[in-house]
């Protein structure tokens, strides 16, 4: 049993399941994210680590031992709440020392524990600032703060970084993975934002309507998604309807219509496809290169964003049109290739 | 032009307020028993007087006792209302909170009168604790109506984040909820206290033989020799009013959070 362990976790608040038969597993030390659009359950998921709402069914285990029915004082878990919620009667200090009251601390060793925990977050000199006199970005710190100092066995963080504004996002983004390394305390982050789940976790759970779709790393995420839910919300992506003609052990053959008869590795071959199946091939954007022969069609828009420019291309018998980013080509009619290493065949649906 | 005849409107109408007030400590410094200008010299023998008054003595406090225990009750009363009304998704709770404070509708006559008929249908005694019962109809709903706009602005998430870090239930009330309600309570307590303290039908009905202050006053009046002397009661009690009112306003600035800096 793994550190984190959620096995066939059920909620529901009187409708239809909000959480539906999750399980996951996260080992100590990772740093692993909730990534889904809002209202996909993962906060709910979230709070139920917390000890915020018990699962209809399943159980939740924390290094071993159940925690169903355990109330959130008395479990090793603590939060970072989307608003923070830091007590607005209480300065930078004694927010910091709130969770500390059960340890009877010295003065001294109390001080310096807290001294160290705001060298940290880096909020060094600030604990006798007022909680109304914080930024957002403070007041993140704050946050992370008092639920690290008590040492946590879990660290759960709901929307984190939702309330700054991009560039903050961004610089708090690179400190919260740095902190995460330092003090070595497993993670469990909620978020609706791919970009951040991305670039922060180890591995992210990809969930929508109370599922899992998918729980692999960034990279894996990102390249090789298991179904087109994932690859839609993950990044952008173009599909092609084909046919699944031929399996063999080191490739396979499908027929896409325009693209033609194409041979593809079998390792881009998502699970559970057989032949005869009608199946998507998908490929990113910046996959698709302009080439001198191969798919004819005509820019349709084209937008400038620096290092890169980012195109609609209408291929003649499609009504979508391609997205390619890359390079510009040479003007008026293009040819589209489609490396046979980055096309994926997903399931049609 | 339009600004002189606001400023004279505004002018008048605080004279208007105030100055009926304000013939009570002029009149009970006054050197006569008769309440009538001109006045007719400097006494403070009406103070005096009252202070030898065992009777008025003992109504006060019979007010100070039921006024106290009002305050007290109907404000944990409200206080457990505003908190399961704001914080717990309740069927019928809109409807709870009507009738919670319907009594503010009702005439104290009628309330007063169907109450002396419930006590004496059951048998219970006249008495104090019968006043305080009945002050609670009346002073529940502005205990609640203080405490539900102080509930409104508080982030649940702070007592969840409190559970998170440890504490049970009672320590996030006592470490959390209760310093970020005291200034609504406090407001709570004043206001019920002075609604009870002033209250004269219901207690002129319930109370028996234990007169409460207004009920003592009411009853001196049939005596015009010592209505200088209810004045110099009246003056009093409208400066402990004033006392605790602008005592109920520091305490609820000090409440008021100021504007987050930054973002």
């Amino acid at each position: 049993m793994s550190f984190l362990s959620l096995s066939q976790v059920s909620k529901s608040f009187g409708g239809p399941p909000v959480v539906d038969r999750v399980s996951l597993e996260v080992p100590r030390g990772e740093f692993f994210s909730l990534l889904g659009p809002s209202g996909c359950g993962k906060t709910t998921l979230l709070r139920m680590i917390a000890g915020f709402g018990t699962p209809d069914s399943g159980t939740i285990a924390i290094d071993g031992e159940v925690m169903n029915g355990v109330p959130p004082h008395l479990r090793p878990t603590n939060m970072v709440f989307q608003s923070y919620a830091i007590f607005p009667h209480l300065n930078v200090f004694d927010n910091i020392a709130y969770g500390l009251r059960k340890q009877k601390l010295s003065q001294d060793a109390l001080r310096t524990k807290i001294e160290t925990m705001l060298a940290t977050v880096r909020l060094e000199g600030l604990g006798t600032r007022a909680a109304d006199q914080l930024s957002g970005g403070q007041r993140q710190r704050v946050a992370l703060a008092r639920a690290l100092v008590r040492e946590p066995k879990i660290l759960l963080l709901d929307e984190p970084l939702g309330a700054l504004d991009k560039r903050l996002r961004e610089a708090m983004q690179i400190e919260l993975r740095a902190l995460q390394r330092k003090v070595g305390i497993t993670f469990v982050l909620v978020t609706h934002d791919q970009e951040e789940a991305l670039s922060l976790s180890d591995r992210v759970a990809v969930m929508e309507s109370g599922k899992i779709l998918q729980i692999a790393a960034p990279r894996e995420l990102y390249e090789r998604p298991a179904s087109r839910a994932v690859a839609d919300f993950i990044g952008e992506m173009n599909f092609f309807h084909a046919t699944l003609r031929e399996i063999g052990s080191e490739s396979f053959t499908v027929n896409a219509g325009l693209l033609g008869v194409l041979q593809l590795p079998v390792a881009n071959l998502a699970p559970g496809l057989k032949s005869g199946d009608h199946i998507l091939l998908a490929i990113r954007p910046e996959h698709v290169v302009f080439a001198s022969q191969g798919v004819a069609g005509e820019i349709a828009a084209a937008t400038f964003l620096g290092e890169r420019s980012h195109f609609h291309v209408k291929l003649a018998g499609r009504s979508e049109p391609v997205a390619v980013s890359g390079a510009a080509p040479p003007a008026g009619a293009v040819h589209l290739a489609f490396p046979a290493e980055s096309l994926i065949a997903l399931p049609a649906n | 032009m339009k600004n002189r005849a606001l400023s004279l409107y505004a002018f008048a109408y605080l004279a208007f307020l105030y100055v009926p007030v304000l013939v009570l400590p002029v009149f009970s410094f006054n050197d006569s028993r008769f309440i009538a200008f001109p006045l007719s010299g400097f006494t403070t023998r009406w103070y005096q007087g009252l202070a030898d008054d065992s009777a008025m003595l003992h109504a006060l406090g019979n007010s100070l006792k039921v006024g106290l225990v009002t305050a007290l009750l109907s404000t944990l009363l409200g206080l457990s209302a505003a908190k399961a009304v704001t914080q717990v998704r309740l069927k019928g709770a809109g409807a709870a909170l009507g009738f919670i404070s319907l009594p503010l509708f009702i005439p104290d006559i009628v309330l007063g009168i169907s109450l002396l008929l419930l006590l004496g249908a059951t048998g219970l005694p006249l008495s104090l604790a019968a006043v305080v019962l009945g002050h609670l109809l009346v002073c529940v709903p502005f205990a609640l109506t203080v405490l539900i706009a102080r509930f409104e602005g508080f982030d649940r998430n702070l007592e969840e984040a409190s559970a998170d870090l440890g504490e049970n239930g009672w320590m996030t009330f006592w470490r959390v909820s209760f310093p970020l309600m005291l200034p609504g309570i406090v407001a709570s307590l004043l206001l019920t206290f002075i609604t009870s303290f002033d209250e004269f039908l219901i207690a002129y009905f319930l109370s028996g033989t234990e007169a409460t202050l207004p009920i003592y006053i009411w009853g001196q009046l049939r005596f015009p020799e010592r209505l200088p002397m209810v004045l110099a009661l009246g003056a009093l009690i409208l400066t402990a009013s004033v006392g605790l009112v602008v005592l109920a306003e520091i305490v609820r600035n000090r409440g008021v959070k100021r504007p987050m800096v930054g973002a």
